[in-house]
């Protein structure tokens, strides 16, 4: 297990070398400089302050300073917030992202699998047809058009919830629901068809065939085994979730990381797009290697295959 | 013998789109204490469907029990509640499948798929739980039992997962065992390992056996009895040595031509019987094997054919065995 959990790690760093490096390139290639605005900027102040942040340098030389930066935990400062540290700049807007991500993921896997055991259950009954139709529209309708429908009908209209900001609990439900229904959606298909699988497989004969009672077949035998899947999907979900945010954030006008990301880009705030970036990557990977640890606990199959190498 | 389980008449129906598929039209048969009788026929014959009646493992619906009773240790097992049915099962009869690779479920130790049965059926503590668990799984052969114990399945090759499901089903020891194929998905080798901890049990508890199998070597080898199923009903029943050496009904005689047997001559053929069994949601009126007959009589199509009784344990259902078709035949 600590061998496989260290490989997961190894592999874990290695793709987050190849994200910043590519991430560096990229900044480099894109035309213009953060200096470049629409006054006309002089050149003698231009090269002023590009000496200042170190773009004058030969890139090798750059890229070899902010790989060593990015060790010590630090991302540079700001090239257009008045000298804030892109770390600090982070930090400060990541609560209410962290929060909203965290409250959609577990929402999402919560309703997600309860929808789905329950059209499992009722398969080809009432119940499972709805579950199964809202999930087809949870799944095609992009999360910034059900962010403004939600705002209409139930803000603007119905005005059970603000339209706008994040201060109260119920303000997050409208960005939430917003966030989530797509994973919801995708999460009861699978627990859904995962569960068909288990419960017509022939070792719930076999649990049925011992004389155990319908509950105990359901809960030791049926659930586990069944949402097994869903774990797998627990980090492409945060991926989901993240893109997700940064649109919603926007439009709920939550101060957030995603709107930190949205005016780095149109700013050209080089340091800042790349620190945001390289989080953003972090905070994947890492739910990706949680993921993985996650599955291989509760699916003994893997465990052991690895286990048996070492 | 005193029967310990009689199978009277059973009906048993699946309602789909396009009708009622009659898969089980009248089966009868009866197991004796300690007797092992064979269930064969060809695919789709309802052979599983009966074993999973007896054991009410076949969700209603879509199964229907149309008629008849299953009379096991003097109780009718069709008239019994689910929660009857569930103190049982597992306790009273044991059951186990085709393919070992997916009867045991790939995520619990394979210790505690055995000791589920015996907390829940004989109200043991966990630690006597694990005890009579690893006893089970001496008993049928798997080495290193108490590390075994804890192992999962997948860690286990075919055979010892097929050992593994006889400790499972044999673990509070029932006086009936269901097999439906228990050798069908092995190696030839393991094949026999399998039927041997299977006799070795009979013999141990005195268990009483329903054995479903496709193959006749198996039936000679270990049963006593055998049942010879067509289209839902059964065709022939009789002692091992009547089925083989006497067979009466053209359809057992068909099956035994198409099988290999070890003391088949070199030259000797296998000729498999042509056709295929009728369409069970319309299951014709007279002999399910009519169309494939080759002594096929003009009243096979019209009229089911009735029981004829051979010998105190031998019976077939066939026009042919009928006084009026003997006397036909001999003049
Ligand atoms: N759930 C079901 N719904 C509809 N029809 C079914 C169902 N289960 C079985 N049947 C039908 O019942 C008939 C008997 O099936 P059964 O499984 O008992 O055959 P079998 O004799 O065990 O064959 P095999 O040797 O292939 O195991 C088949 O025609 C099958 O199509
Ligand atoms: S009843 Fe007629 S059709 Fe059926 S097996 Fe006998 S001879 Fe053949
Ligand atoms: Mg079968």
């Amino acid at each position: 297990m600590v061998r496989f959990i260290l490989s997961k790690f190894f592999y874990m760093i290695v793709s987050l070398f190849i994200l910043i490096s590519v991430t560096f390139v990229l900044m480099k290639a894109i035309p213009g400089n953060p200096f470049m605005s629409e006054k006309a900027v002089p050149p003698s102040i231009q090269q002023h302050l590009m000496a200042k942040y170190g773009l004058d340098k030969p890139l090798y030389e750059q890229y070899l300073k902010y790989l060593g930066n990015l060790a010590r935990g630090d991302f540079g400062i700001s090239m257009k917030m008045k000298d804030q540290g892109v770390s600090d700049l982070i930090w400060g807007s990541f609560g209410p992202s962290l929060r909203l991500g965290i409250i959609a993921i577990v929402v999402s896997i919560v309703v997600g699998i309860g929808l789905g055991m329950l059209a499992a259950l009722y398969h080809r009954k009432l119940i499972d047809n709805v579950a199964m139709i809202l999930a087809v529209i949870g799944m095609s309708v992009p999360s910034f058009v059900l962010a403004s429908l939600l705002q209409f009908y139930l803000a603007q209209k119905a005005g059970i919830f603000k339209v706008m900001g994040l201060n109260g609990p119920l303000d997050y439900v409208l960005p939430v629901m917003a966030l989530s229904a797509q994973p919801i959606a995708f999460i009861a298909r699978l627990a859904r068809s995962s569960m068909l699988e288990v419960l017509h497989s022939e070792y719930i004969k076999t649990a049925k065939a011992k004389g155990l009672a319908w509950p105990i077949i359901m809960w030791r035998h049926v659930i586990r085994n069944g949402i097994m899947p869903v774990v797998t999907y627990v980090g492409p979900m945060t991926a989901n979730i993240i893109t997700g945010s940064v649109v919603i954030e926007q439009i709920f006008g939550i101060g957030g990381l995603g709107k930190i990301f949205v005016s780095s880009i149109s700013n050209r705030d080089y340091t800042l797009i790349m620190g945001v970036t390289i989080f953003y990557g972090i905070i994947l990977m890492v739910a990706r290697l949680l993921t993985d640890i996650a599955y291989a606990f509760i699916d003994p199959r893997i465990k052991l295959s690895k286990g048996k190498e070492g | 013998m005193q029967p310990i389980l009689q199978v009277k008449d059973l009906q048993v129906s699946f309602q789909v789109r396009g009708g009622e598929v009659k898969a089980v039209r009248g089966v009868n048969f009866e197991v004796g204490k300690g007797e092992a009788v064979a269930i064969v026929g060809e695919s789709g014959s309802g052979k599983s469907v009966t074993a999973q009646t007896i054991m009410r493992l076949i969700p209603s619906p879509p199964s229907i029990i149309k008629s008849g009773e299953i009379i096991f240790q003097g109780n009718d097992l069709t008239r019994k509640t689910d929660k009857e049915m569930e103190a049982i099962r597992g306790k009273d009869i044991g059951m186990i499948f085709q393919d070992p690779m997916t009867s045991l479920n790939p995520t619990i130790k394979v210790g505690k798929q055995i000791t589920e049965g015996l907390i829940k059926h004989q109200n043991l503590s966990a630690k006597e739980a694990k005890e009579q668990g690893i006893e089970m799984l001496k008993l049928v052969g798997i080495p290193n039992a108490e590390s075994r114990f804890n192992q999962y399945p997948h860690e286990f090759s075919g055979g010892m997962r097929q050992r593994v499901m006889i400790a499972i089903a044999l673990a509070c020891r029932p006086s009936l065992l269901i097999a439906d194929e228990p050798t069908t998905a092995l190696d030839v080798t393991i094949q026999a390992q399998i039927l041997n901890v299977m006799k070795d049990m009979q013999k141990k508890f005195g268990t009483s056996i329903i054995l479903i199998t496709h193959d006749l070597g198996v039936v000679a080898d270990m049963c006593d009895r055998v049942v010879v199923m067509y289209a839902g009903k059964v065709v022939e029943t009789g002692t091992k040595w009547e089925i083989f050496q006497n067979p009466q009904h053209p359809y057992t005689r068909g099956l035994l031509r198409s099988m290999p047997r070890l003391d088949q001559k070199k030259n000797e053929k296998l000729i498999p019987i042509i056709g295929t069994p009728p369409d069970l949601i319309k299951p014709p009126a007279g002999c399910g094997f009519c169309a494939r007959c080759d002594e096929a009589m003009r009243i096979c199509e019209q009229v089911d054919p009735e029981v004829t009784q051979l010998s105190d344990t031998h019976m077939s259902r066939c026009w042919l065995l009928h006084p009026m078709a003997q006397e036909v035949k001999s003049s």
